[in-house]
């Protein structure tokens, strides 16, 4: 059906867009693979040496921000995914004035340029003392997570077929019943693809990070990754950061590619639906 | 359906439909309740306290001169070069960075549009960039780019002693680049959807009608897919207006001027510690972003409403 020349044309094209995605990662993990005196060689494999890592692993303050990020990331995904769902149920399925206000609303907190409220933040989170604590970041994560998981889960609901509780009801089910046995499996691929969109989000944040933090007591990996310093002050630790970037990095891309159906089906269902 | 069972119990449906309205509004509210209040207040009440610091002379440095100044933070702001040359940088790499994305994303849409085979590891693979943490990703173009110890000045035809990260136009290149890099895949799976949206007939009338490829797309699938190029220029410009992790990471310091308004009041509020100057800078910001989504708006309303009007 194709011709050859249509394959071959074809094949270069995956094997370019396969090479554009992948050069800094391939790039950073050959760094983090180099001893010291191989990082200046400019190649791309000088060997396998995991000097680097036993030096991020045997570090306080990366395991420290490792379980920050972890937390953090994972509390907030938490609670924007609860407040989420139960909003975008009535969003969905509710006929109510002030759909169209709420969609639009979350739209615009969705825009919103996050350096133009960590002034307050940082004054009032010093005053109330949320400065430097788990949720003096949980909280301004709602800002991103919760517009994000109630468009997500708006457009998954909306897919969802509700009569089918009510048909479950009729042959005897418990609304508890129908509930759980119906609706739950239903809507549990929706909210889990949510959960994984929120996380990547609250995982990749920067700008709170570094401006609500400033011990190993709430900060985060992206933070730490920007103010670490190797053995001495002036050394600086490339092979250490690079280290340190591939072990924040390989557990979102494994996630990332089991679930690449969903989470192209959640982005585009948030975005085009919405 | 409904209203015909209710029919057959006389008198009673119209109030029983209002009641049952009222709950559901009711039901509505308290499960919607929850996010708008928590979403109210991350936003609205420190983008208030916000303006209200911006009316105030308030340095850490020197809490105790804190007093009520009016717009006089802003008049500084607005009257100094750095805000007008801060600007023009973040305009410059938004501009560039997402028309480039524009074209790379249309590209990589159509290709998967078309898709002989591989598909699978294609989408795979442009996720990669989508799901890596913003921070490592510019450290992998700064390393790349390093003088010292990147592969890019070590490869064949590049001088030995290329160092693009030492001026600004070669500094904006690689933040460009960087940032190119880490959004293009959303651009292409936005533009993907838009394009599953166009259906095959058209295309197949006027293959029947002797169109070219060429005119095929510039006459039928880019005015289809007007309304979802618009919503993911939209989203990308909002976004890339605000960088901020790139800049941060690929040129630590900023000397060179290739700050954007974003790393102008992280450095003002946070570094500088002055509030009360830093929050109408933050304030700015604000401002723009929403004359930015305005614009798109007013944009897209009317492109709706063409199409309305022509259906």
């Amino acid at each position: 059906m194709h011709t050859a020349r249509e394959r071959v044309l074809w094949s270069i094209g995956i094997l370019v867009v396969l090479l554009y995605a992948l050069i800094p990662v391939v790039w950073i993990t050959s760094l983090s693979l180099k001893t010291p005196d191989q990082v200046g060689d400019k190649k791309f494999f000088s060997g396998i040496s995991f000097e680097n890592y036993e030096v991020v692993f045997s570090d306080d303050t990366f395991i420290a921000a490792l379980i920050n990020s972890l937390g953090i990331a994972a509390i907030a995904t938490l609670i924007s995914i609860v407040l989420a769902a139960m909003a975008a149920y009535a969003l969905s399925r509710l006929e109510f004035a002030g759909k169209a206000v709420i969609l639009s609303g979350a739209l615009a907190v969705a825009m919103f340029p996050p350096i133009s409220v960590v002034g307050s933040l940082f004054d009032m989170w010093r005053a109330i003392g949320l400065y430097d604590t788990w949720p003096g970041l949980i909280i301004p994560y709602m800002t991103f997570t919760l517009p994000l998981a109630i468009y997500t889960l708006s457009a998954f609901f909306r897919e969802i077929p509700w009569e089918l509780e009510q048909a479950a009801q009729v042959d005897g089910a418990t609304p508890f019943q129908a509930f759980r046995k119906i609706i739950v499996p239903l809507a549990a691929p929706g909210v889990f693809t949510a959960s994984i969109l929120v996380f990547i989000f609250a995982w990749n944040d920067f700008i709170f990070a570094n401006t609500l933090t400033s011990t190993d007591a709430a900060r985060t990996v992206p933070a730490a990754l920007a103010f670490f310093t190797g053995a001495s002050q002036f050394e600086q630790p490339i092979g250490a950061v690079s280290a340190a970037a591939v072990v924040v990095t390989v557990p979102i891309i494994i996630m990332v590619l089991i679930f690449q159906r969903r989470i192209v089906a959640g982005l585009t269902a948030g975005a085009v639906k919405g | 359906m409904e209203a015909a069972q209710a029919g057959a119990t006389t008198a009673a449906p119209k109030k029983g439909t209002t009641d049952r309205h009222k709950a559901e509004r009711k039901l509505a509210w308290m499960l919607c309740a929850p996010a708008v209040i928590a979403m109210l207040v991350v936003t609205g009440y420190p983008i208030g306290y916000a303006f209200y610091l911006s009316l105030q002379k308030f340095d850490l440095r020197f809490p105790d001169e804190k007093e009520f100044v009016g717009l006089s933070n802003y008049a500084d702001v607005l009257s100094s070069s750095t805000w007008w040359s801060d600007v023009a940088t973040t305009v410059i790499i938004t501009v560039i960075s997402v028309s480039i994305e524009l074209v790379l994303g249309m590209i990589i849409a159509l290709v998967m549009h078309r898709a002989i085979f591989g598909r699978g590891p294609v989408r795979a693979a442009i996720l990669v960039p989508y799901g890596i943490v913003t921070v490592v990703a510019a450290f992998a173009w700064r390393y790349a780019f390093d003088p010292t110890s990147g592969f890019v000045p070590g490869l064949p035809l590049v001088p030995d002693d290329f160092a693009p990260l030492t001026d600004k136009p070669g500094s904006l290149l690689v933040i460009i680049l960087a940032e190119v890099w880490k959004t293009t895949p959303f651009m292409a799976l936005l533009l993907l959807a838009g394009l599953a949206l166009v259906p095959d007939e058209l295309h197949e009338a006027a293959k029947v009608d002797g169109a070219s490829t060429r005119q095929r797309f510039f006459r039928i699938t880019l005015p289809l897919m007007r309304p979802a190029i618009l919503v993911a220029l939209l989203f990308r410009t909002l976004d890339a207006f605000r960088i901020f992790d790139n800049i941060f990471i690929i040129q630590p310091g900023g000397a060179i001027g290739t700050e954007s308004v974003s790393i102008l009041g992280y450095n003002v509020l946070i570094n500088r510690v002055n509030l009360g100057l830093g929050s109408a800078v933050s304030i700015l910001i604000f401002l723009c972003v929403i004359l930015i989504a305005i614009f798109f708006v007013k944009v897209l309303g009317t492109s709706t409403a063409q199409q309305r009007g022509e259906a």
